[in-house]
């Protein structure tokens, strides 16, 4: 039950927060604070002291299935069509839950001097949005995995279309479109789905465990793979579905972003570990050298694009693609240092595209424009921020001793056993992701501030947030081992290839 | 004493937490102790922890901190290793690296960054000592990108001149290039060894792989990639010229003694994999060859007297490389430790002419300095001495080995030999160019030079190792393959010695005597463009920008707006365009939807009656 709380307890804080800007609209924030915190208690609870809540392995044993699952719910929904509330968590799915938790509180931490106007309703959508994000990671019946999807969705277009920039329309127009589509092209999947389980089985569920292994006729079976992996990649995103990010990115308030680039990218990748490989693991296989090579174009192409943008936004928005091609590339390899290596990949990409995010809507707030070419010579009116900016950047661009490193090395060692070639055209991802990120640091911080920009340095509550993403990237990169073997249970009990 | 190892990069880690945490707000003293104090005390314990290990008489000595990572059949613990080359490497870094930061904080004194300088610096040490120190390559790949950050960081010091900012982004983005090929080669070797533990894929190797086999190719090949990334050789030399912007001490400590000699120890540490690809092995001494002639021509040319010492150190990196090639590990690691006195010391002296001369670095501006700079003249003398392997200097015993080694080696060797003792001629004349030019000659302006003890100081002690290091026996027995003794005839000594030193002589009979009109031969004719061509670094730079930088920035210029974007944007488009058409028919005129109607059966009928 203690992950039906988790959701609960955002959707009632969102509730609460939007009715108590009646009152006073400095309390939806604290009220937000608050709800996060009481997440975040929870799920440290759930890391540290797992007996406390009773999660032990007596709890564990519900619908037979045992082992990798910590927790494990179940109760009946629909029973008509076999949709039930299932809500599980084991080590990956712990993981990203506390990503989200404790990137929602950094999204706050940004929103808490940014967002003046309308703040009941802001909040209510930044609860609401994690709320759906924790469904996701959490439900395992595909009904209600498809309904937290859609949750997830709606709040963020309110975000952007409301609190955006310039452009918000056509980007919250733009990020609605794109998500809807892939995910009708899903519902329709997981109809299909169902229906060929019923076709087998004369029976109707929606419950992820009974589906997993549902044989499907000769032929459907690429087509409904195909229908999970769009969405899952454009959520994703990869190329060549990956153009409502740039526009959404730039565009939403910097918690937006934050929220975007931390968490939402980690949906689609998480569903493609999660549903599209252990759902269709024969046609996945065949598929895995399309999906491979759409990583290596994702990484190289977008890096190229990037290198060129001059909006700060919109080139960290790229670079993003680029990252999460290494995310495809090692989770299609499905060896274990390669799905290993694309599950730290978004934990660690999690933590520094948020911050990259937070100093780029940081120097928005400040100096009104995201152009770079504005900028220049920052470091010396502002060096706290320049050096979060090259602590952040060298970590994206895969240093030794970060988290993201560890993601990066483990893809590319774990696809290179399936496909030399596309493990090395990986690798001039590395030279390429240098090329565009000392560039940003160039014409922003470096050089002669020529404009004689007054920029106000780093705030405590901004320094706060900073130093926790700090430590946790740099406990990514010196001791992955904790995390990674929180997530090896998941990826042995989903099928990954072991070496030994 | 030996499980205190883990101290000697830990502490540098930790001078650099508190310059960093502190965001200059410490005064300049304290800045100076944590900076040069850290790497004292890590000198201290590298001290303690090498004379144990030495005393104790064990080959190898290895302290698992904590794993690292384990995933599958990956193991890689984050684990120090220490044997007679990591412990001289350690000796270097830790020793050479104190002075240099003492020097450095008389050098930097008074720039507004002070701390942030000293803190890039001490990252800088701690993780080359973990480069050194890793037992496993993929601790090894840490500290080596480590380093390049710190070089990039540190080049880019004086961030306010764009110029610096463009020679740290060319610093890093070639090494990287050289870094991707290690990486594949590190996952090459894992895949065929199962470990990336160095000796033990190295046992491994030597148990499967067939001498000159493919694999055994494919791994030496990406691994030299990524050295001559790092220690600058072809084709990946042209970063290092440009990382003088950086300031002098770091010219010193990263661009001289230790980081871009990593390639040469990288080699040496994975030698036994080498053995097993003697034709990619060759390859290293032939990179070396070549490039040590090319340096040595282009450092003829340069009129900076920071270009002129970086391009002798690309040279006799260069050698080091020569030596590798020739089988000559441990004289590759010995012209290694020299090297890093001598050219510390030149490096540091130069700094020091530099300060006299108020940041004036052309050497045709200098002139006649010997008297004005009695300290700089000297010092500078001596490592010019050790430089040009002056018998009984330092750098004559290490360069001695690795010529001889050469001559005799059957295989290919005799002509690295010829290229090393052309080499050897040019280091002569270029190094007593420089040396003629700024203190001989003409004096054109005053210079004063700036005193003090923590700047003459660690020039003294570097002077002394650059005479005496020569002398210093390096316990690298149990590491290499046992070398046989070579013993030149004498005439082929007196020819290695006195040959070369007809270089000096033709530097004194032309730039002291005047016999020569240098400006004239370099200025017309044949003579400008061969001056041109060794000036620019035999074109590569000019190549390198047409055939790569060009074309990416031009896709990427051409490209900016993401041709991807626009099929979606025109589908949109497209959907307006009919909503546009199709509300036009919506007139509300009853006239027009009846005519409507009527074409409509119309077409209808007739379609029915066609088909």
């Amino acid at each position: 039950m203690i992950l039906v709380w988790l959701i609960t307890i955002l959707f009632a804080g969102g509730i609460g927060a939007w009715l108590s800007e009646k009152r006073n609209p400095e309390l939806p924030r604290v009220i937000a604070l608050a709800t996060i915190l009481l997440d975040l208690f929870l799920v440290v609870l759930m890391l540290v002291a797992p007996g406390v809540l009773g999660l032990d392995s007596a709890s564990q044993a519900e619908l037979g299935q045992t082992g990798e699952w910590l927790i494990l719910s179940s109760s009946e929904w629909i029973p008509r069509f076999g949709v039930a509330f299932i809500f599980g968590a084991d080590g990956l799915g712990l993981l990203l839950i506390t990503l989200t938790v404790f990137l929602g509180l950094m999204s706050l931490g940004s929103a808490w001097n940014e967002i003046k106007e309308r703040t009941g309703f802001f909040y209510f959508n930044l609860l609401w949005t994690l709320a759906g994000v924790i469904g996701v990671f959490t439900a395992l019946d595909l009904f209600l995995f498809f309904f937290f999807w859609e949750v997830m969705l709606i709040p963020m277009y309110f975000i952007i279309a409301i609190w955006g920039h310039e452009n918000k329309e056509y980007a919250a127009m733009k990020f609605f479109i794109f998500t809807q589509v892939s995910g009708m092209l899903m519902l329709l999947a997981i109809l299909m789905l169902v229906f060929f389980h019923y076709q087998s089985t004369g029976e109707f569920t929606f419950s992820y465990f009974d589906l997993l292994g549902t044989a499907i006729p000769d032929g459907f079976g690429f087509w409904v793979m195909l229908g999970f992996f769009i969405a899952f990649a454009t959520k994703l995103p990869t190329v060549p579905f990956h153009n409502w990010l740039p526009d959404a990115h730039s565009q939403a308030p910097t918690p937006g972003s934050v929220i975007l680039a931390g968490i939402l990218l980690k949906t689609g990748a998480y569903g493609l570990i999660r549903f599209t490989i252990p759902l269709f693991p024969e046609v996945s296989a065949d598929f895995a050298p399309t999906a491979m090579l759409l990583g290596v174009i994702s990484i190289l192409y977008t890096a190229k694009v990037a290198f060129s943008q001059n909006d700060l936004k919109r080139l960290i928005a790229y670079t993003s693609v680029s990252h999460m091609g290494f995310v495809m590339l090692g989770v299609y390899a499905w060896t274990s240092q390669g799905v290993q290596g694309a599950v730290m990949t978004m934990l660690a990409h999690g933590f520094s595209a948020a911050a990259l995010f937070m100093l780029a809507g940081g120097l928005q707030h400040r100096i009104h424009t995201r152009q770079m070419d504005k900028m220049g010579g920052l470091w010396g009116v502002a060096p706290k921020m320049g050096f979060m900016a090259v602590f952040f950047t060298v970590a994206a661009v895969g240093m030794p001793g970060l988290g993201n490193f560890i993601g990066e090395f483990l893809v590319l060692l774990g696809s290179f056993r399936i496909s030399i070639a596309a493990a090395s055209l990986a690798a001039i991802g590395m030279v390429v992701a240098a090329v565009y990120s000392l560039i940003v640091i160039q014409k922003v911080f470096h050089g002669e501030n020529k404009n004689n920009l007054v920029v106000e340095d780093l705030t405590t509550v901004e320094m706060i947030c900073f130093g926790f993403m700090m430590i946790g990237l740099l406990w990514m990169g010196m001791y992955p081992q904790s995390m990674l073997n929180m997530s090896e249970p998941t990826l042995r009990s989903l099928g990954v290839l072991f070496f030994q | 004493m030996l499980d205190l190892l883990w101290l000697v990069p830990v502490i540098p880690f930790i001078g650099f937490l508190i310059l960093t945490l502190t965001f200059g707000k410490l005064p300049q003293l304290a800045a100076g102790i944590v900076g040069a104090g850290s790497i004292g005390l890590s000198f201290v314990f590298a001290f303690l922890a090498g004379s144990s290990f030495l005393g104790a008489e064990i080959s190898s000595y290895s302290q698992t901190l904590w794993t690292w990572m384990s995933v599958g059949d990956l193991e890689v613990g984050f684990t120090l290793y220490l044997d007679g080359v990591s412990l001289v490497m350690m000796y270097v870094i830790t020793g050479i690296g104190f002075l240099i930061h003492v020097y450095a904080t008389g050098y930097m004194s008074g720039d507004p960054s002070f701390a942030r300088f000293f803190s890039y610096m001490n990252l800088f040490v701690s993780a080359m000592l973990i480069l050194v120190l890793a037992d496993n390559l993929a601790l090894l790949f840490m500290g080596w990108e480590g380093v390049g950050l710190c070089s990039y960081l540190l080049i880019g010091f004086w961030y306010k001149d764009p110029n610096n900012g463009y020679c740290a982004r060319k610093a890093f983005v070639m090494t990287r290039v050289g870094d991707a090929f290690m990486a594949i080669g590190l996952f090459t070797l894992f895949v065929s060894t199962g470990t990336l533990n160095i000796q033990e894929a190295m046992l491994e190797a030597e148990a499967q792989w067939v001498v000159g086999s493919g694999v055994a190719t494919a791994v030496t090949l990406l691994l030299l990639g990524g050295a001559v990334g790092k220690s600058a050789q072809l084709p990946l030399q042209t970063w290092l010229p440009d990382a003088m912007a950086g300031p002098t001490p770091i010219s010193a400590l990263i661009h001289a003694a230790t980081m871009v000699t990593a390639g040469v120890y990288l080699i040496a540490r994975t030698h036994v994999l080498y053995l097993l690809a003697p034709e990619v092995q060759y390859l290293v001494g032939v990179i070396g060859a070549i490039t040590l002639l090319m340096a040595g021509f282009t450092a003829l040319t340069q009129s900076d007297i920071k270009k002129v010492l970086a391009f002798s150190t690309v040279s006799q990196i260069g050698y080091m490389f020569l030596a590798l090639g020739v089988g000559a590990w441990s004289s590759a690691i010995f012209h290694l430790m020299t090297h890093a006195f001598f050219k510390a010391l030149l490096f540091l002296t130069a700094g020091s002419i530099i300060l006299a001369m108020h940041h004036e670095q052309d050497i045709f501006k200098m002139g006649g300095l010997r008297k004005d700079l009695r300290w700089s003249h000297a010092l500078f003398l001596i490592g010019t001495l050790g430089l040009v392997a002056f018998p009984g200097f330092s750098g004559f015993f290490s360069k001695e080995e690795i010529l001889a080694t050469a001559m005799e080696n059957h295989d290919g060797g005799y002509i690295l030999y010829l290229a090393g003792l052309l080499g050897a001629v040019m280091t002569y004349l270029y190094s007593f160019r420089l040396y003629f030019l700024v203190f001989y000659g003409k004096k054109t302006h005053d210079g004063h030079e700036v005193m003090g003890l923590h700047l003459q100081g660690p020039l003294v002690l570097l002077a002394i190792g650059a005479v005496f290091a020569g002398f210093i026996h390096i316990p690298v027995e149990g590491v290499f393959p046992e070398m046989e003794e070579h013993h030149p005839s004498v005439m082929a000594q007196a020819a290695m010695i006195l040959l070369p030193m007809l270089g000096g002589l033709l530097a004194w009979w032309v730039f002291v005597k005047g016999k020569v009109d240098t400006e004239k031969l370099a200025g017309q004719g044949f003579g400008a463009k061969l001056h041109r061509f060794w000036f620019t670094q035999w074109g590569m730079d000019w190549l390198y920008d047409k055939i790569i930088v060009t074309p990416y920035t031009w896709l990427a210029e051409v490209n900016k707006n993401d041709f991807i974007d626009s099929i979606y944007n025109g589908s949109a488009r497209a959907v307006r365009f009919c909503h546009e058409v199709m509300s036009e028919t919506q007139t509300g005129e009853l006239r027009w939807y009846a005519i409507s109607i009527a074409y409509g059966l119309l077409l209808l009928v007739v379609l029915g009656v066609l088909l």
